[in-house]
């Protein structure tokens, strides 16, 4: 049979020159059988109607997939997001992370530093040390990434309104290990505009906010451009209630906010567009969530190519990274959440994703001990290794099911951001409550659903069992918030305070007018100023945003 | 007219800087709809600030969500800034991330009740109807 001319294109140009920089991992896949699988399955006839919504992988409009040969090349990334108590102790599980064959880490800040407060400040009292680790200032930093080389591990951090101060510190610490800026790899969440509707760690006012993240996509353009410099983040979204379809269009309502923000900076959408990174959940419903990657995947390369205009094939590409569903995992009958984890996992993997954290099934009572972590992980190997899954390119693309639903998730997104583009964008919908309420009301019905058993949750509304919880705990001891309250303070000590202060002087001062504000933050951190002092600095300045 | 509900007027709190609200709204809009008043009070209130509101709105419960782990510092200290402010009186329910092992210690430090992940909305609307206030 003859080949398509476009498919053909395809194979010797778009994938030849992949494959030349990235071979496959193996020779031939074939399936446990051994019947030899196709890296692409096609429809029997391409017509126009395949070449404009699905297209070739690494091409326009990436419906099957990123790369030209996806995982046949290179897995996805196991990145388990990870970080509790001391910067010592969550040091230990990154090494040991590392030893198991994670290739890439992920940290966890507590909740006072991702407020931007310091162990010791009045509103971080409980909290320091709980949910992730606790960095005041370059000191933990150093103590964090301890025999870790900069130069060779992407970590991605979790920090969205104070990303600037952890970026200037992963960057001053880099220095330190005599790592070139250029070859530091890594993602920073740096999304505030979700913290608004979701997840809560907001410090200030959505425009300066969004002044701060434009400043970071300008320095890491000119400094740091291995680094994915913002993680626009449906998935908090999700968990919060939202509908697939929600997260969908109100993460891409958000990637469109930046874009524009960084427009109107002056800054070029072919340096800062292909580093623009995204963020999504996978709940165990398989089929939508394929669905929902492919969409999205579709919908940005046209908002990026068409409506601003991007040149770059690289910056059509929506890249994304997944965690599993919190909101899914149950606190009775835990080992059914790895059941649930797989599943969700899967959907992922058969999404195309980049990378992955696949949660612990201990995670709806505590924070995961070391061997749940192991066995989340674990899940991840053997879908990559055991499934199959992996070895063809976009495995479930042209099930009629699949492509249908694909079809739905992109129109019913596009007609909820064209309700948020008529009320002037994200920030006045934030504002007048538009987005907050869709996510409220679609949590509710959620709930609903699980009360009257419209919804069954195996082991909590259904198959209920008798049954003795015995978890294991890892517990963080209160001393952890002594000893970080005592590190910070004994830090305030040693340094030179009259070089913090100049420091922080500058910082004020470019934040009073229009300067980049990643110069000063920079220097203040090298001064061992802390993140509550640089924070409350831009406080004064640019105010706090109130809910 | 026969004797009204003990428990009309209902606070739920979120202490700490947890943002995870979304138990917390789904509660406050699911006690408001089988009959509750409900006030909420938003994300990131200190447990001094939850019991001032406590007070000004004079409630006749409190309810406490938290998931970062921080319940056992926090919980307990929103029931002690409410003896302080003489509303003793008022029983707190917290509920969160919380394992079992630390319902016990809070029941002792004066948390009234405890839910964890999986609770029915019907059980959490029941158990603030059955609550009394302290000492009666």
């Amino acid at each position: 049979m003859a080949k398509h001319p476009q498919y053909k294109e395809w194979e010797e140009k778009t994938l030849g020159k992949a494959l030349q920089k990235m071979p496959e991992r193996k020779a031939e896949f074939k399936t446990v059988g051994g019947l030899q699988l196709p890296r692409l399955a096609l429809p029997k006839e391409i017509d126009a109607e395949y070449i404009q919504k699905l297209g070739f992988p690494g091409e326009y409009p990436f419906t099957r997939g990123v790369q030209p040969s996806m995982y046949r090349s290179r897995l996805w990334t196991m990145r388990q997001y990870a970080g509790f108590s001391t910067a010592a102790e969550t040091n230990k599980r990154y090494r040991y992370l590392l030893e198991q064959g994670q290739t890439g880490l992920s940290v966890a800040f507590d909740l006072p530093t991702q407020i931007g407060y310091d162990s010791d400040h009045q509103m971080s009292r409980g909290e320091v040390g709980k949910v992730g680790v606790a960095i005041d200032s370059l000191a933990d930093m150093e103590v964090l990434f301890d025999q870790i080389p900069l130069g060779e591990v992407s970590t991605s951090m979790t920090i969205n309104s104070p990303a600037a101060v952890l970026l200037a510190m992963y960057v001053a610490l880099g220095e330190k290990q005599g790592v070139d800026r250029e070859k530091m790899r890594g993602t920073l969440q740096n999304d505030v505009l979700k913290e608004y509707v979701a997840r809560g760690t907001f410090i200030y006012p959505p425009r300066p906010s969004l002044r701060i993240i434009t400043d970071i996509f300008e320095w890491c353009g000119q400094n740091t451009p291995s680094f994915n410099t913002i993680s626009i983040s449906g998935y908090h979204i999700r968990e919060a209630g939202s509908t697939a379809v929600q997260e969908v269009a109100f993460t891409l309502a958000n990637g469109i906010s930046y874009v524009q923000a960084a427009l109107e900076a002056g800054l070029d959408v072919d340096v800062f567009g292909k580093r623009l990174s995204f963020f999504f959940g996978a709940t165990t419903d398989i089929m939508e969530e394929v669905a929902k990657f492919r969409a999205a995947r579709r919908m940005w390369a046209s908002i990026m190519r068409d409506r601003f205009q991007a040149q770059n094939p690289r910056s059509w590409m929506l890249r994304f990274h997944t965690q599993t569903a919190g909101h899914t995992l149950t606190a009775q009958q835990i080992d059914n959440n790895v059941v649930r984890v797989t599943l969700q996992a899967l959907s992922a993997v058969l999404g195309g994703t980049q990378s992955l954290h696949t949660n612990s099934k201990d995670e709806a009572l505590t924070l995961p001990t070391e061997e749940s972590v192991r066995t989340a992980l674990r899940t991840q190997q053997v879908i990559a290794h055991e499934s199959g899954v992996p070895d063809s390119i976009d495995p479930l693309g042209g099930s009629y099911l699949l492509e249908e639903l694909t079809d739905r998730i992109e129109s019913e997104a596009w007609e909820l951001m064209q309700k948020i583009e008529d009320m002037g964008g994200v920030i006045p919908a934030i504002e007048q409550g538009f987005i907050q309420r869709h996510i409220d009301d679609a949590a509710y019905t959620y709930q609903q659903e699980v009360e009257n058993k419209e919804r069954i949750m195996v082991g909590v509304n259904e198959f209920k069992s008798q049954e003795e919880v015995k978890v294991p705990l890892l517990r963080i001891d209160p001393e952890v918030e002594r000893a970080q309250v005592a590190q910070v303070q004994k830090v305030r000590s040693e340094r030179d305070e009259q070089e913090v202060e100049r420091s922080l002087a500058a910082l004020r001062e470019a934040a009073q007018g229009e300067d980049n504000l990643m110069p000063p933050i920079l220097e203040a951190v090298k001064q061992y100023a802390t993140i509550g002092e640089i924070c409350d600095v831009m406080r004064e300045v640019f105010g706090i945003h109130e809910e | 007219m026969a004797e009204e509900k003990r428990i009309r007027r209902v606070l739920i709190g979120k202490p700490g800087l947890d943002g995870h609200d979304r138990g917390a709204k789904v509660i406050a809009r699911a006690l408001r709809d089988s009959g509750f008043e409900v006030i909420y009070t938003g994300i990131r209130r200190t447990p001094e600030q939850i019991a001032a509101a406590a007070v000004q709105e004079d409630v006749d419960a409190v309810g406490l969500s938290l998931l970062s782990g921080a319940h056992m510092e926090l919980f307990p200290e929103v029931v002690e800034h409410l003896k302080q402010r003489g509303a003793g009186d008022i029983p707190v329910i917290g509920g969160g991330i919380i394992p079992e092992e630390d319902v016990r210690a809070l029941k002792e430090k004066g948390i009234r009740k405890v839910f964890t992940p999986g609770t029915s909305i019907q059980e959490i609307a029941d158990a603030f109807r059955e609550l009394e206030p302290e000492g009666a």
